[in-house]
């Protein structure tokens, strides 16, 4: 079996029914992609293939095509964050930080589709359960993104 | 004055519970005082100043903060208050959880055992709260828990580094042959200002150890303050935006086994049948072993990756032989409304004679009701999970836990080693909420190291393991009864609570050969301990016997009694024909009850109380007491087409002390977010002694689009300093339901109010 991940290609020789999830945390030690639920209810292990979010507990390995980007593909290679990740410093979104791989990701492809997303644009996108309650700071984070780019083009 | 009023001595037996752990463990604890759990690793290298303090040859500083770090950011304040006196910037410093050791003991959190309100600070309260205070230094047990993290180490931990600076500027000034008094310290170096000269602490290493700490050294006044009382960044920002491997579940060690549980259903009883061999011939597993604890028993999975054991644990499918005390949720109801109609099994915080007035007055003119709660369990983010490693007698534990003293005491216990032959390394935990407050996870993972030949083995519950196997906030239901007097005041009121003993249930599991029992204040907190002006109060407590496993789940007797009484209260204003945040001040006549006027005022001016609202737009009031913090809240919501939505959110809390505004108001936001889900959807019922609401799809915690803009505003009028975690959760669900009494006209007397209304 082959994966690219975060740019990586990868031969491993796993179970082609194993999520792609516990392949890339068990097999890969990639760690970013968290365990949740393992029933496409949390979002916890969200992953971007081919730029889609994708809840990676709920995707067979055999069923994976594409390439695969996880949280720790996000920042360049010189360390430099993202746009996302660092409104998520700025604003200090993370509490307990477990859900926030996936958040990240879910909002970096929010964002991509569509720069000023509204406040319903938002409220449809970001589906990803976060038990520490940090949505007010996900939305002022995704927010400020918003505005940011809305004027970058105004 | 004490408001407490009578304390019978069966109250007072609540202290006894405790000072009978102090006994058990008291003569261990005593001969071994509290020593500096770092000094073993002093050397030329580093050394330790303090529990909290060390310092090495390049002149990092490490700062030991010793609670667990779960969102809170607890890490990040406790480090500043060291940070702060050692005068160096926050940002210079490494912070880690560090070792355990009963020199990181939580006395805060034992003295709030004592049965009073936080703002009682009258003769009575205080001994009992020395007394508690006590058997906490002789347990020495670390813990994270009650929101007393803060509290706890405000002293301590400034101590530390105001002595750790003394004993630097002591060593430079015997060096250079100068008066301390002459030096400057700031940014881990000490400078002579007229030589110019300076010396890093790393210069000063040996020298410095060398100085006798000065056990109350001067600290600074609140004015002097440069970084306490201002946001600083979290310590774990970074690595939480980029994916770093930080959490229990992230360990990754050379030659590490993967592993899983499945446990017989809590109530269940013995094996009848299970499939060792299926589960065997699932690619990757290795072993099947059985385990028998105090905290449950079942089967351990171990397999190559953490898919396999989980397939494995399927392919097992032991089924257990139902038993007689299986929980039912429509008997568990039963069970509660019963437990009303019985004597109270005690009382706390009775005044004048509530139920004498009640009983003389025509039950016409009495307004009452009952309310009802069902069991919460804590679906932390991170499922449940921890690593061990068994060579000899030798364990060790990878674990997020809120007391590595604890999983110390349930491994040793059931590997019959010592509690010195473990070491915990407590990682960062994807939430805990009071669920990791119990070690069942090391303890599983210490058992299956057993079979591991030595290799680490890190074991992953299933999301499905990790709900049905929680200790659940139980399940509550009161009556209330009250009579307003002529001129709409309360003139008697008393409130029946039914519900099970959660510290019968903790300590059964964790301490299983040590008799408990007695009062305890948790299934009354949050009605006898709130502040509510009087003549004839009492307050009930119907212990429930039900074998369902219970435990601490934010804000504990907090979250269900504040919903019981603020409900009430605002049935008592409607039936006065009084406006609720009116008739709350009427009932805030004490002294001590200040910070409360204060917070209902505030709250009336930002949510525009007072302003007429169009139809079908409802706005509704709670406050509570918690955790030595003020909070009250008011919600908008609005009904239409049938549905009803959260507009905003108003919260008002005073603290005394805020050590970080914006951390402060990080928890406050999400505990008022915990809250909304107990209010709204979360449910949690039992069939045949298994829960069935098992994952997030049956479970529901409010989503992004459910939260309304949340408002808050942080006064500073209470003379002590008050928990920031919990206090929040409290009043969210009386107000809401309050604003949907508001906005509908119908009074819903039960959680999840999702069951009554539609939420759009
Ligand atoms: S773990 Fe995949 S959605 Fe929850
Ligand atoms: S930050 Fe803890 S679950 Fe989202």
């Amino acid at each position: 079996m082959h994966l690219t991940v975060n740019g990586k290609s990868h031969q491993l020789d796993a179970d082609p029914q194993m999520p792609l999830l516990w392949a890339l945390r068990d097999v890969l030690n990639v760690k970013g992609p968290k365990y949740g639920c393992g029933v496409a209810a949390c979002g916890a292990c969200t992953v971007l293939i081919d730029g889609e979010p994708m809840r990676s507990c709920s995707v067979p390995l055999e069923d994976v095509q594409g390439e695969i980007i996880t949280v720790e593909g996000l920042a360049d290679t010189d360390g430099t964050l993202s746009q996302v990740q660092e409104a998520w410093m700025d604003l200090q979104v993370p509490q307990c930080g477990y859900c926030q791989s996936g958040q990240i990701l879910a909002a970096t492809a929010l964002l991509k589709e569509n720069p000023s997303p509204s406040s319903e644009d938002i409220d449809d996108a970001m589906s990803n359960i976060c038990r520490c309650g940090t949505y007010p700071q996900i939305r002022n984070a995704i927010e400020t993104i918003a505005a940011h780019n809305q004027k970058q083009e105004g | 004055m004490s408001k407490t009023g009578k304390i019978t001595r069966r109250t007072l037996l609540g202290a006894a519970v405790l000072t009978t752990g102090a006994v058990a463990f008291g003569v261990y604890a005593y001969r071994k005082p509290h020593e500096n759990p770092l000094a073993a690793s002093d050397g030329d290298k580093q050394r330790s100043f303090t529990p909290y303090i060390l310092v090495d040859a390049e002149n990092t500083i490490t700062i030991i903060a010793p609670r667990a770090e779960m969102g809170q950011g607890i890490h990040t304040t406790l480090a500043a208050l060291v940070a702060e006196e050692l005068n160096i910037p926050l940002a210079q410093a490494k912070v880690i959880h560090g070792p355990e050791g009963a020199a990181y003991y939580n006395r805060t959190m034992m003295e709030d055992g004592a049965p009073f309100a936080f703002f009682d600070k009258g003769l009575l309260p205080e001994l009992a709260r020395d007394t508690f205070g006590v058997a906490a230094k002789f347990l020495g047990i670390q813990g994270t828990g009650g929101s007393t993290s803060t509290i706890d180490a405000y002293d301590k931990m400034r101590r530390a580094g105001a002595a750790a600076r003394i004993a630097f500027v002591a060593a430079a000034a015997q060096k250079w042959q100068v008066g301390p008094e002459t030096l400057q310290c700031q940014n881990a170096q000490v400078s002579n200002p007229k030589t110019g000269k300076t010396l890093r602490f790393a210069d000063l290493l040996q020298d410095a150890a060398a100085v006798e700490l000065p056990e109350s050294p001067r600290l600074k006044s609140p004015e002097e303050w440069t970084q306490l009382g201002k946001p600083q960044q979290r310590k774990d920002l970074r690595e939480k935006v980029t994916g770093a491997p930080i959490y229990g579940i992230d360990i990754d060690l050379p030659d590490m086994l993967y592993g899983t549980v499945v446990l017989a259903p809590h109530l269940g009883g013995e094996l009848v049948s299970a499939d060792k061999a299926a589960a065997l011939a699932v690619k990757g597993v290795k072993k099947v072993v059985a385990i028998k604890s105090s905290f449950g028993h079942g089967f351990g999975i171990i397999a190559d990756n953490t898919w396999a054991a989980f397939q494995g644990a399927e392919a097992l499918a032991p089924e257990w032989q139902p038993t007689s005390a299986a929980a039912d949720t429509l008997a568990l109801r039963n069970a509660h409304s019963d437990a009303l109609k019985t004597d109270a099994t005690f009382s706390m915080g009775n005044e004048g004679d509530a139920a004498a007035v009640l009983a003389s007055i025509p039950s016409g003119e009495l307004v009452s009701a009952d309310y009802e709660v069902p069991y919460q369990a804590h679906f932390a983010m991170e499922p449940m999970n921890a690593t061990a490693q068994l060579i000899g007698t030798k364990l060790t534990l990878w674990t997020g836990t809120q007391s590595p003293t604890l999983a110390k005491y349930a491994c040793a216990g059931a590997l019959g080693i010592e509690n010195d032959d473990i070491t915990v390394h407590t990682t960062l935990m994807g939430g805990g909420f009071g669920r990791r407050i119990d070690n069942d996870p090391a303890l599983y993972a210490a058992l299956l190291a057993v079979h591991t030949d030595g290799r680490p083995i890190k074991v992953t519950w299933t999301r499905e393991e990790d709900s049905a196997h929680d200790y659940y906030r139980p399940m509550a239901r009161a009556r209330y009864q009250a009579h307003l007097s002529q001129s709409g005041k309360i003139h008697a009121i008393s409130a029946d609570i039914a519900s099970q003993s959660v510290i019968g249930s903790f300590m059964a599991r964790n301490f299983p050969s040590l008799a408990s029992g007695g009062p305890e204040r948790v299934v009354l907190d949050g009605s006898f301990d709130q502040p509510l002006s009087a003549e004839n109060k009492a307050f009930n407590a119907h212990i429930v016997p039900t074998t369902v496993p219970a435990g601490f789940w934010r804000s504990v007797g907090y979250s269900f009694n504040a919903f019981f009484q603020q409900s009430f209260i605002d049935e008592l204003a409607h039936a006065a024909g009084k406006d609720p945040l009116a008739f709350r001040l009427a009932h805030l006549t004490a002294p001590e009850h200040a910070p409360a006027v204060h917070l209902l005022k505030k709250l009336q001016e930002i949510s525009a109380w007072d302003k007429p609202r169009p139809a079908g737009t409802g706005l509704g009031v709670a406050l509570t007491a918690s955790f030595g913090s003020w909070v009250a809240q008011t919600i908008e919501v609005t009904h239409e087409d049938g549905e009803i939505k959260l507009q905003n959110i108003w919260c008002v809390a005073d603290l005394g002390i805020v050590l970080d505004p914006r951390m402060v108001r990080q928890q406050l936001s999400s505990a008022i977010i915990f809250g909304l889900g107990q209010a709204m959807e979360q449910d949690l019922t039992f069939s045949d002694g298994q829960i069935n609401e098992t994952n997030f799809d049956s479970f529901t915690p409010p989503q992004l689009y459910q939260v309304p803009p949340i408002h808050i505003e942080l006064l500073a009028n209470s003379p002590t300093m008050g928990g920031a975690g919990e206090p929040g959760v409290p009043p969210v669900a009386p107000a809401l339901a309050n604003a949907i009494y508001a906005a509908t006209g119908d009074r819903h007397r039960s959680l999840p109010l999702g069951r009554h209304v539609a939420f759009s």
